[in-house]
């Protein structure tokens, strides 16, 4: 009997002094040995509660079982039945939040490493030959995916697998929406986004790109003359917002969707290969400490950058990123500014030249439950900076709805779903993700996916005539 | 892919070219711009649509080579693919009816003006095209534009063709009552220096004037937020709030800015191109 681990198997990971120059994987990934130990932590509950963690649901005490037993063609099977983009989420879920803080492990010990299982296992699954004919659809009724995020695509694959014909458009000239303008190969490899979608196509999924639903066809063309029976509306929350600070024009600031689409969609650390520049000085200041800030302010190192820092004006205990980007944030030498807040972006020829900010103390907790951030007086001070990124979030992209009457958002630029939480305001479109939420997490998107899909599902069956 | 069904060089540097892209041509109005990239690892740049038809589904645009990626498209020709087309994008600009409606041309930016010009004449308005160009050779399309307005008023710097003088010069001769009369209305598209007299002129004189404006952009979806202008101390996206914004609300100092920020890394890049074409 081997002697078990109290802590997580740790995750093999490239040096910080190495990978923060480039933009390969920082993870490399357990390797079989590892698996079969970390799975062998697994305490086997009579009632596992990790599943409750988990938007979709996995069956994770299963998957563990299949894994120690050394099956991974069962426990791939069980993986991918509940989470179609498991190698991704395997990569950027925050479990720690989800399933592993449910994980009985954790009232003594460390937890079960899940999301480094999901990822062993899908990468195991990646490298197995393919087997059988791709797919194809059996169902008359065409069906629409407006957008080719995690969502769209997770919405795409359950009904393809049900053998409808499904047609994703992408407004970009690559598939992926934030997977592939949002995070940085670094985190998640285009190759694996690349590998995902291939899958899709081999189940009769087909990709349609640079098309935007709203301008370039309507909602009603996609019904009327193209003939789908029921639209997906995954279109993510891609409007970046601004401070409202003064300074934020000068040249060098960037919205982290910029300052991200040009490095991961347009390759702008290939320059000039790649045509797309991105301008990267000496000192980089991201405000905000999400995952994108993380992605931002590591890629700003990457890119040569010798002062990365992040900027927040909260406390370390209200930080929204994954932990374990945190931790390799600071491995890869990221400076974290912690209560403090910028007021403005100071600047001189219309360029960039430094970061007024002030120092905050934390208050009673304000309406989202987390301690108010105040002012403290008279401790103003100056970052000096090259490049301010903004990273304080997104929202629903208002395009789709602009153009389409009757289709009803909230004020914030949500889309009102039904009490399903699939359907809009507008008959037979179904909407999930991100542009219904507000910005939140891939699995979440996957999930609202998979269950658009199945409403879809039942709401076409139901519109069929019934056999006498 | 977007196919090319004809190539036309209107001067040394500017290139008209048709493509096949019904959907796009469909939807188009006239004001609303594309975005191409030509080569994988290429940039993604905006083009003002010139024209389109709905039932050929041929979109029509005028292309100036300038750096890179326009020097590139200027390479392909008839029967070769654009890699990549998506639009059309930005809205259609919303000008009031009635009034004598002046559309001010300058270098590539006359090209714009075709089908914008047309259909505000087949709306019923009185329409003038001032072109202007540093000399005769440069004027572009000025057949196609004399075709659909009521009067196309050319000027040259050099006074090789027609009034000797910018734009902004015979518009001031209009607004101090010459012919062909009294702008009620006035439409920029052009440079930024030239867009910026345009609306110096007008607003000396109280006439209400639309800039198009076309900055730095990637995805033009509003995702990026590149784009981004100071429009009567708002800031928005011309991706989707504009191309066309009230001239006399524009912050022009700076939007000249913020379009030179990559004026070094273009000549690197068009120097990598020349290198890489060297070597080949």
């Amino acid at each position: 009997m081997p002697v078990k681990r109290t802590d997580k198997t740790p995750m093999p990971h490239r040096e910080a002094a190495v990978r923060a120059h480039d933009f390969e994987e920082v993870n490399e990934g357990y390797c079989f040995a590892h698996a079969m130990f970390e799975a062998e932590r697994c305490l086997r509950c009579q009632d596992p509660v990790c599943i409750d963690g988990c938007p979709v649901r996995v069956p994770i005490a299963d998957f563990m079982h299949a894994i120690a037993a050394g099956d991974m063609k069962k426990a791939s099977e069980l993986l991918r039945t509940a989470n179609p983009l498991a190698a991704i989420c395997g990569r950027v879920c925050p479990q720690e939040s989800q399933c592993e803080m449910q994980c009985h492990m954790t009232k003594r010990f460390g937890p079960v490493a899940i999301g480094h299982l999901e990822r062993y296992v899908s990468d195991w699954e990646m490298q197995q030959p393919i087997e059988g004919e791709p797919l194809q659809p059996w169902r008359e009724q065409k069906i629409a995916i407006v957008g080719s995020g995690p969502s769209g695509l997770v919405c795409a694959g359950e009904l393809a697998r049900m053998g409808y014909p499904v047609t994703v458009y992408e407004a970009l000239h690559a598939p992926g929406g934030v997977l592939r303008y949002g995070i940085p190969e670094f985190r998640l490899p285009n190759s694996i986004l690349d590998w995902e979608i291939a899958s899709l196509e081999r189940l009769g999924v087909e990709f349609v790109n640079n098309v935007i639903i709203g301008k370039t066809l309507t909602l009603d063309q996609l019904f009327g003359e193209l003939g789908y029976a029921a639209v997906f509306v995954g279109t993510g929350a891609g409007l970046p917002k601004f401070m409202g600070i003064p300074g934020e024009s000068l040249n060098g600031v960037y919205s982290a969707n910029e300052f991200l689409t040009r490095i991961n969609l347009m390759q702008a650390f290939q320059f000039p290969q790649a045509e797309t520049p991105l301008k990267v000085g000496n000192r980089v200041a991201v405000i905000g400490s999400g995952n994108t800030a993380m992605d931002a302010v590591r890629s700003a190192l990457r890119l040569g950058a010798e002062q990365a820092m992040v900027v927040y004006r909260r406390s370390e205990n209200e930080m929204t990123a994954r932990v374990e980007e945190y931790q390799h944030a600071i491995e890869e030498g990221v400076e974290f500014h912690w209560l403090t807040n910028p007021i403005e972006v100071l600047g001189e020829d219309g360029w960039v030249t430094g970061l007024r900010c002030v120092k905050m103390k934390l208050g009673e907790p304000d309406e989202s439950g987390r301690a108010r951030p105040i002012p403290i007086e008279g401790s103003e001070f100056i970052f000096p900076v090259d490049n301010v990124v903004l990273s304080i979030g997104t929202r629903p992209n208002p395009l789709l709805a602009k153009t389409t009457p009757g289709l009803k958002t909230h004020s914030w630029g949500g889309l009102l779903v039904d009490e399903r939480q699939v359907e809009t305001s507008v008959h037979r479109v179904y909407a999930g993700g991100d542009a219904v939420t507000g910005a939140a997490t891939v699995i979440l998107a996957a999930g609202a996916g998979k269950r658009a899909a199945e409403a879809i599902h039942a709401d076409l069956a139901a519109d069929q005539p019934q056999p006498a | 892919m977007v196919k090319i069904v004809e190539k036309r060089q209107l001067t040394p540097i500017t290139k008209l070219y048709r493509v096949e892209a019904p959907l796009i041509a469909r939807a188009a109005r006239a004001g609303q711009f594309v975005i191409v990239r030509v080569r994988e690892g290429g940039e993604r740049i905006p083009l003002t649509i010139t024209d389109y038809d709905r039932d050929s589904g041929l979109l029509t645009i005028v292309v100036q080579e300038v750096g890179a990626t326009t020097r590139r498209l200027g390479l392909l020709e008839e029967g070769e693919e654009i890699l990549d087309m998506v639009g059309p994008l930005g809205e259609a600009p919303e000008i009031p009816a009635g009034g004598h409606i002046v559309g001010v041309g300058g270098g590539y930016g006359s090209a714009a003006l075709l089908c914008l010009m047309r259909e505000l004449k087949e709306r019923g308005e009185r329409t003038t095209i001032i072109m202007g160009a540093r000399e005769k050779e440069l004027l572009i399309l000025a057949d196609e534009l004399a075709a659909i307005c009521d009067n196309l008023e050319i000027c040259t710097d050099d006074g090789s063709a027609g009034f000797k003088g910018f734009v902004t010069e015979r518009l001031q001769q209009m607004i101090d009552g010459g012919p062909p009369g009294y702008p009620d209305y006035v439409i920029a598209i052009g440079p930024m220096p030239m867009m910026r007299a345009v609306e110096k002129t007008t607003a000396a004189a109280g006439v209400a004037c639309a800039a198009s404006l076309d900055p730095l952009m990637i995805d033009g979806t509003g995702m990026c937020g590149g784009c981004r202008v100071t429009i009567d101390g708002e800031v928005k996206f011309a991706c989707v709030d504009g191309p066309f914004f009230d001239a006399h609300q524009v912050d022009f100092d700076e939007a000249v800015q913020r379009s030179k920020m990559y004026t070094k890394e273009e000549q690197q890049a068009a120097e990598c191109q020349r290198a890489a074409a060297g070597a080949a």
